[in-house]
């Protein structure tokens, strides 16, 4: 799938820049391309690195775990077809709190353990369950606290006030959180209706 | 509104390393583990981010979407979205890279500051590389049959994308 945009994004610039007589722009672009993916790394690696070395005294701490835990009663209302004590649940609120954090190194490996249990409990092992729908599209509607890829590029730019869309952020995600849940809930009552 | 964000972070940190040191943790030998580790992520995506950074310069440079806006820029009639952000909401839930180094270029042209590199961060904060999680997360339990989940992830994108659109108005 990436590939094939890639490759996509490429074969565009290069065919229309080669067609609307554009092509020094190209040649120039190509050549200067690898330096600005350097500044941009060099512009990502500091704040990443502090990041990533204050969240590893939250996930040592314990403190992570804490969170997930306080997590676990609202997300457990989400997920009525998994019962209460599986342990599902508990890597899903590790998986949301992990990404509310910023640390998705530690999200991952707990999400997919989340499907793997989901998996364990489904009917039908070639079909999506309601519970891991419902649980992707919470994951994937993204609840960031701290996205410090986006506040150490602002600083990298000099932005006055590079938290300043913090706030917004979260705002929208729970628009876009809500949004989905929403949708996966009243598709979820027709279907049982149907049956 | 302005002091919510200008503490967020400093709050957070002071919760963590204060929670460190009740728990009797060494909170700077973690540190320093974590920010190694931190260390090796980056220079691990440099490969991807040096692979999207080329693509989409080869792709903006080419001026194909001014061409692109010109066609479609009659339809829209009075809706002013500035249309730069488009071929970043389209990558967004595809690759976190390509829409990444698309915020770095708006940043480049118009400064983080401005109403479109505002708009980019909060675009960048409120959605996830949906695609790509779903055909990770699906593939690793082997289903095949995933019924709503895709269409309900990119639902929820695209009422993020235009949250983000309003909200980013009334904010500033």
């Amino acid at each position: 799938m990436v590939g094939y945009i890639w490759a996509f994004l490429i074969g565009i610039g290069i065919i229309y820049s080669l067609l609307s007589g554009n092509i020094n722009v190209i040649n120039e672009s190509i050549l200067t391309n690898a330096n600005e993916a350097l500044d941009l790394i060099l512009n990502l690696l500091p704040i990443i690195v502090l990041w990533t070395g204050i969240l590893k005294i939250a996930e040592v701490s314990g403190l992570l775990d804490k969170f997930a835990h306080v997590l676990n009663p609202l997300l457990s209302k989400l997920f009525p077809t998994v019962p209460k004590d599986n342990k599902a649940l508990g890597y899903i609120s590790s998986n949301i709190a992990a990404n509310m954090l910023g640390l998705g190194s530690a999200a991952t490996p707990a999400g997919l353990k989340a499907m793997n249990e989901l998996q364990k409990i489904n009917s039908d092992k070639n079909v999506a369950s309601p519970a891991m729908i419902t649980f992707l599209i919470l994951n994937t509607a993204g609840v960031t606290l701290i996205p410090t890829t986006i506040l150490a590029l602002r600083v990298a730019y000099n932005s006055l006030n590079p938290g300043e869309i913090i706030l917004p952020a979260i705002l929208a995600t729970i628009c876009s959180s809500v949004a989905g849940l929403t949708l996966d809930y009243f598709i979820r009552k027709r279907s049982q209706k149907w049956k | 509104m302005e002091i919510i964000s200008k503490i967020i972070l400093p709050i957070f940190i002071i919760i963590i390393v204060f929670y460190g040191v009740k728990k009797k943790i060494n909170v700077y030998d973690a540190f320093l583990e974590g920010a190694k580790e931190g260390l090796v992520t980056t220079f691990n995506i440099f490969p991807s981010v040096m692979a999207m950074i080329f693509a989409i310069n080869i792709f903006l440079d080419s001026n194909f979407l001014s061409f692109v806006i010109k066609l479609i820029s009659p339809m829209l009639g009075n809706i002013t979205v500035p249309l730069e952000i488009i071929p970043m909401a389209l990558l967004r839930p595809i690759s976190g890279t390509a829409s990444l180094a698309i915020m770095n270029d708006i940043f480049k042209s118009f400064g983080p500051d401005s109403f479109i590199g505002r708009l980019a961060s909060v675009l960048q904060g409120c959605t996830d590389t949906t695609i790509y999680v779903i055909a990770l997360y699906f593939g690793t339990v082997k289903i095949t049959k995933i019924k709503h989940a895709l269409w309900g992830g990119l639902f929820a994108d695209l009422v993020g994308i235009i949250a983000a659109i309003i909200i980013t108005n009334l904010f500033f």
